[in-house]
């Protein structure tokens, strides 16, 4: 039990929800009347709504990006180590806004929620979504929320494509877009590993076909196999080789295919503890929201294009041994916004932590971010 | 002004308002956020160390975190109106790369060195026979990130075989004095030497 909370937590959080009337075209073709969104807040908003800041969630997040639900949470949310007071993401000058996208599976309208159509729940039916039908409905939540301008949009990975995206579709509504660990577009590379996973989930034999729900079954052990795949992705060959080495989990090989290594362990552990959270269709959808992310197709593949339009300023991060989106792939989105004629500042960071260290507190990282976040408060004289 | 150093002062005249400047080895900012607010440059700044990059930020400026020596070969040509290398040909691996880069991505260079040459360098070297250390040059031997010092006979003569013209220059003393010695005997009596340098340009006549 955590009483009292740490002094630069946020605390005790509630989710909220909210209901969105206005019909949404997705990119796919396909509409949706209405939608139901989780979502939750950090800070306070100020009388004229100029410190609001929309953090948008990576693969697997949700909407708890920070503090706890209950005292009895032994776990804060994914983002704790950056926001909170006195945090990069300093919620003493920030308001900040989390919600969880459509298709997730933490409350928003997705696979597992209900269709108003035909009360029964979408399963393989719900439309498959793109980082540009996100950030359409993060515009409509916005409206419903009375924010006209988001002060800054920040997030890492998938999270930070959907900042940058931001920047492109709607350039007067964000001042600044931030965008850690993230790409321009995926690799065949990146493609190919998300293949992998949705091949694990789909050859389940609990799938049916998606429809695993009405048959009271969950496809773990491809949710889990995905997850695992995933989650190698995430590190560094160097981190594997500090964290587990060749440890042994029992001291001896046990010349069988059970657990041996350490690595092993961790692994599995890290599979299953994600399929009692996380759902298989959501899992699918996120990863084809992944795989057709290019802004830059819709501007004869220049990337330079893309960006002209965009007003904000940015901030682009990148982590040395992050290999599912190496700084090469920052430096591609840093050199496109300078040649844009835009304002941008870019970081890359030496670590070992790989992909998932801009979840971590990695002090230089940590720094700078903190740095730029103040820039931005202290331009728009919130301190 | 007062935050900047000498060379630095003499350097931001030579910059046209609005024009587009890249500062290889930006260190703090202060000399792009100076140009920023004086000149209404868009600067960028190109910095490797995380403290420095941070210093930046606070002032606002626009700052890449990469490495010269990795190269601007990122950078397109022509696409700044100027790139400064101020206190910093000194450091860095391959001078004559960096410098040709340089002219590559800006249409003029700016370049600002200490002078190996000053006499009191010369003095420590040839009467104390030791290793000089002064304002301009204040690291020990084994400590010193100046791997390629040179003096300012060296590198006019460095430019001039490179087919690198210098259009203009300006050479002082550690107080920023320029006289009659610096003038005339620059290579013994100047500590700094602050050029302005293009690589084909015929509508520039030096000055």
């Amino acid at each position: 039990m955590l009483d009292p909370f740490p002094v630069n937590s946020v605390g005790l959080v509630a989710p909220q929800s909210l209901v969105i009337d206005t019909e949404i075209s997705l990119e796919s073709g396909k509409k949706l009347q209405s939608y139901e969104i989780a979502y939750e807040t950090y800070g306070q908003l100020n009388a004229d709504k100029s410190n609001a800041i929309l953090v948008c969630h990576a693969l697997s997040g949700h909407q708890h990006a920070a503090g706890y639900h209950t005292r009895e949470d032994k776990k804060a949310g994914w983002w704790e180590t950056c926001i909170g007071p006195d945090k990069p993401i300093d919620t003493n000058h920030f308001f900040v806004v989390c919600p969880n996208n459509i298709g997730g599976c933490h409350g928003s309208s997705g696979p597992s929620s209900i269709n108003p159509k035909n009360n029964r729940l979408y399963g393989p039916d719900f439309p498959v979504v793109t980082v540009k039908d996100w950030v359409k409905s993060q515009a409509q939540i916005s409206d419903a929320l009375g924010i006209d301008q988001w002060l800054a949009v920040v997030g890492g990975s998938l999270g930070g494509m959907q900042a940058l995206q931001w920047a492109i579709d709607y350039p007067d509504r964000l001042k600044y877009s931030v965008a850690l660990a993230a790409a321009p577009k995926l690799s065949a590379q990146n493609i190919a590993f998300n293949e992998v996973a949705r091949q694990a989930i789909m050859s389940d034999p609990d799938f049916f076909d998606g429809h695993y729900a009405e048959h009271d079954k969950t496809p773990r052990q491809g949710l889990m196999l995905a997850r695992m795949l995933g989650h190698i992705t995430y590190l560094s060959d160097d981190m594997m080789r500090d964290k587990f080495g060749r440890e042994l989990r029992e001291g001896k090989l046990n010349f069988g295919f059970d657990v041996d290594f350490q690595v092993e362990s961790y692994l599995r552990y890290q599979g299953r503890s994600f399929v009692d959270k996380f759902d298989a269709n959501t899992y699918l959808l996120m990863t084809k929201a992944l795989d057709y992310f290019d802004p830059a197709a819709d501007y004869n593949d220049s990337l330079i294009s893309t960006f002209q339009q965009a007003r904000a300023k940015f901030f682009i991060a990148s982590f040395s041994s992050d290999w599912r989106f190496p700084p090469e792939r920052s430096r591609e989105i840093a050199n496109a916004l300078l040649y844009a004629g835009k304002e941008v500042t870019y970081a890359e960071f030496e670590v070992a932590e790989g992909h998932d260290a801009f979840l971590l507190p990695i002090e230089k990282y940590i720094n700078t971010f903190h740095a730029y976040m103040k820039r931005i408060a202290s331009e728009s004289e919130l301190i | 002004m007062s935050n900047l150093r000498l060379d630095q002062q003499q350097l931001v005249n030579w910059i046209k308002p609005n024009s587009k400047v890249l500062d290889l080895g930006c260190g703090n900012g202060e000399l792009l956020a100076y140009l920023a607010k004086h000149k209404q440059v868009q600067g960028y700044g190109l910095e490797i160390d995380d403290a420095n990059v941070v210093s930046c930020i606070e002032k606002g400026v626009n700052v890449i975190q990469r490495d010269i020596d990795a190269g601007l070969s990122e950078f397109e040509k022509d696409f700044f109106d100027y790139v400064i290398l101020s206190q910093t040909i000194q450091a860095v691996r391959s001078p004559e790369k960096t410098l040709s880069e340089m002219l590559r991505v800006g249409c003029k260079g700016i370049v600002t060195l200490p002078n190996l040459g000053h006499w009191r360098i010369r003095m420590q070297m040839g009467l104390g026979g030791k290793t000089p250390l002064t304002a301009e040059f204040p690291h020990s031997w084994y400590d010193t990130p100046n791997i390629h010092v040179c003096t300012i006979d060296d590198f006019e003569n460095f430019c001039q075989n490179k087919n690198v013209k210098i259009v203009r220059k300006k050479a002082f003393g550690s107080s920023h004095k320029s006289g009659l010695l610096i003038d005339t005997f620059p290579n013994v009596f100047a500590t700094t030497a602050v050029y302005k340098l293009c690589r084909n340009c015929p509508d520039e006549k030096p000055e």
